[in-house]
């Protein structure tokens, strides 16, 4: 794929958002965020369903006014130069919007139309970006009956078809089995690769550390910490986590007991929570202790863990 | 700018379906009424009202009416699905397209389909000899003009609802009873003297009066012109109506 990568932006951030607010009636969604995105990075929100993802993806976009707080796109204010913004914008909106009575190839070569690219400049795209997103062979397939996976590639390729700056990716796997997924995040590879910048919301922690370099984790609309996934698991917790399974319904008498074993003890309704640096030696000291867990596990902490740490609860309920 | 991409798009999108599907209605009417009871009306001594022959009376009614049919079906439903169900507007608003792009982008598709059934009509009736001069081609882009005079408000209309069921309202107590009698099939002089006014101040009935006229090949410039021009407010006052409550549907 070939890219216009421009530079009047220089080393500027591409999007940069300064107390940013999304008010919806009397509901505040987006709560006074700062948020900024550089060139060629991959930029992502990570945050339960509700935690004002979509409504600030939606703001980036361009299409949702901000109700507070400045934002500024590729230089640009989307109050005044919406259309000039979308114009290097792509988007993949949380719910596809494909035509789904018409082909695949007609979804896209029609949306490039909408940017005022004319047919012959059209159809050339459509072939390249089909055979990006693993589609040459259903082309001419209607849309409608395609799998998920299918349809949300095809939603991808069409955010490209005016070779965007920065392609904005809400909850691109949400829905997906994980073959599809993985095929699906080998194309965001390549895309940053060829230096597409990347913001993406997703609620999966795995999809967070896989695909973002930098990211902010979001609840009920503010920011709760910002860095790369290995900052913020260094920041906010352990290196490694101890997972413990009790046959009882309360699991809270069972942290007491490990108490002084792990730098934090975090009590969840299954299971209890170790942090610590070396797992193992916990499980040894929980074992001479006296309890017998029905299942342990020591695994590496994730953004999961951070999660839980910042806000007491669990990314997906 | 973008306009001309937006119908290129659209026109694939939309021409797909089936415009003509209106025509076998209008075609009945026309048979039922303009030649069946045409030929009773022929053997009553009075075989023409206002000159006209009664085929061609209903020929230039229906043109009009159907074409309001064409627009209201046009302006419902698909307007209210590319907004809530098939999210195509959501769609089209992410790129560089604006609200009123998007909403003239809808007009001219309903005006493709408008020009696709009237002219249908027009060569079927032609053929059964319901239209007598070369004025009928003038007739069809009359009927163009009812049809984006109803299209607009409809559509400004239709942005407001959040469920379908305002437009089963709208088909019987607006759409049909204006079919019927805005005299699309007899004159609305007919009509109680209470309901006439109703009648004058429905756009239909101006359509109706324009379309046929056209249609039997005699015209009447100054009651044309403020036929014309009634159905221009219709069509002005419903744009910026309409350009309002999608900005506030689709803005947000
Ligand atoms: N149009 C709307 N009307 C009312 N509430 C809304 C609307 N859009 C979003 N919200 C609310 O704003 C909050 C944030 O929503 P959203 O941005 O979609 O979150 P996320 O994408 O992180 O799940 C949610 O509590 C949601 O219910
Ligand atoms: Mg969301």
């Amino acid at each position: 794929m070939s890219l216009s990568v421009t530079t009047d932006t220089g080393d500027a951030p591409l999007i940069e958002a300064h107390g940013l607010t999304k008010k919806i009636r009397s509901f505040t969604a987006v709560d006074g965020i700062d948020v900024s995105v550089r060139r060629g990075e991959a930029f992502g929100f990570l945050g339960p369903n509700g935690a004002g993802k979509s409504s600030t993806m939606r703001m980036i976009a361009s299409v949702s006014p901000p109700t507070g707080g400045t934002l500024r796109i590729l230089g640009m204010d989307p109050r005044t130069d919406g259309p000039k913004i979308r114009a290097r914008l792509g988007v993949v909106p949380q719910l596809d919007t494909l035509d789904g009575e018409l082909s695949v190839r007609e979804n896209l070569v029609i949306y490039a139309r909408y940017f005022g690219l004319s047919r012959k400049v059209a159809n050339a795209r459509a072939d390249e970006l089909l055979e990006f997103a693993q589609l040459t062979e259903r082309a001419n397939s209607v849309v409608e009956p395609l799998s998920g996976g299918m349809k949300r590639r095809l939603t991808i390729a069409r955010g490209l078809v005016n070779e965007p700056e920065i392609l904005l990716l809400d909850e691109p796997t949400t829905g997906l089995d994980p073959q599809a997924r993985h095929v699906l995040w080998d194309r965001l590879f390549r895309l940053k690769r060829s230096g597409v910048t990347l913001v993406i919301t997703t609620h999966y922690m795995d999809e967070a550390e896989q695909l973002c370099d930098r990211l902010v984790v979001m609840d009920g609309g503010r920011i709760a910490a910002e860095g790369s996934p290995r900052e913020l698991i260094e920041r906010y917790s352990t290196r490694e986590v101890l997972e413990l399974r009790f046959d009882d319904e309360d699991h809270a008498p069972y942290a007491e007991k490990a108490e002084g074993l792990a730098d934090r003890v975090e009590v969840l309704p299954d299971r209890l929570l170790l942090y610590t640096d070396d797992g193992e030696k916990a499980l040894a000291g929980i074992q001479k202790r006296g309890m017998n867990p029905l299942s342990s596990l020591v695994r590496r902490a994730s953004l999961e863990d951070v999660f839980l740490h910042l806000t007491g609860r669990r990314l997906i309920d | 700018m973008a306009l001309p991409a937006i119908l290129a798009g659209q026109l694939q999108t939309y021409v797909e379906g089936q415009p003509l599907l209106v025509l076998p209605v209008a075609l009945l009417f026309l048979g039922a009424l303009g030649f069946g009871l045409g030929s009773l009306i022929s053997k009553s001594g009075h075989p023409t009202i206002a000159g006209v022959p009664y085929p061609v009376y209903v020929a230039g009614g229906v043109l009009a009416a159907n074409a309001m049919m064409t627009a209201v079906g046009e302006s419902t439903w698909p307007v209210l699905g590319a907004i809530k169900w098939w999210r195509q507007y959501e769609a089209m608003l992410a790129t560089p397209l604006s609200v009123t792009d998007v909403l003239i982008g809808h007009l001219g598709i309903v005006l493709i389909r408008a020009f696709v059934a009237s002219s249908a009509f027009v060569i079927v009736a032609t053929l059964l000899g319901a239209v007598p001069s070369l004025w009928g081609i003038v007739a069809i882009f009359a009927s163009l003009l009812v049809a984006m005079a109803h299209s607009a408000p409809i559509m400004a209309f239709s942005a407001t609802q959040d469920k379908d069921t305002g437009f089963s309202l709208l088909f019987r107590l607006g759409a049909t009873p204006m079919f019927l009698f805005s005299g699309t099939f007899f004159p609305v002089e007919q009509l109680p003297a209470v309901l006439r006014p109703v009648a004058y101040a429905t756009p239909l009935y101006h359509g109706v009066e324009l379309c046929r006229g056209l249609l039997a090949g005699h015209p009447a410039p100054l009651p044309d012109l403020v036929h014309v021009g009634y159905l221009l407010l219709w069509l002005v006052a419903g744009f910026l109506v309409a350009r309002f409550t999608f900005r506030r549907r689709l803005v947000v």
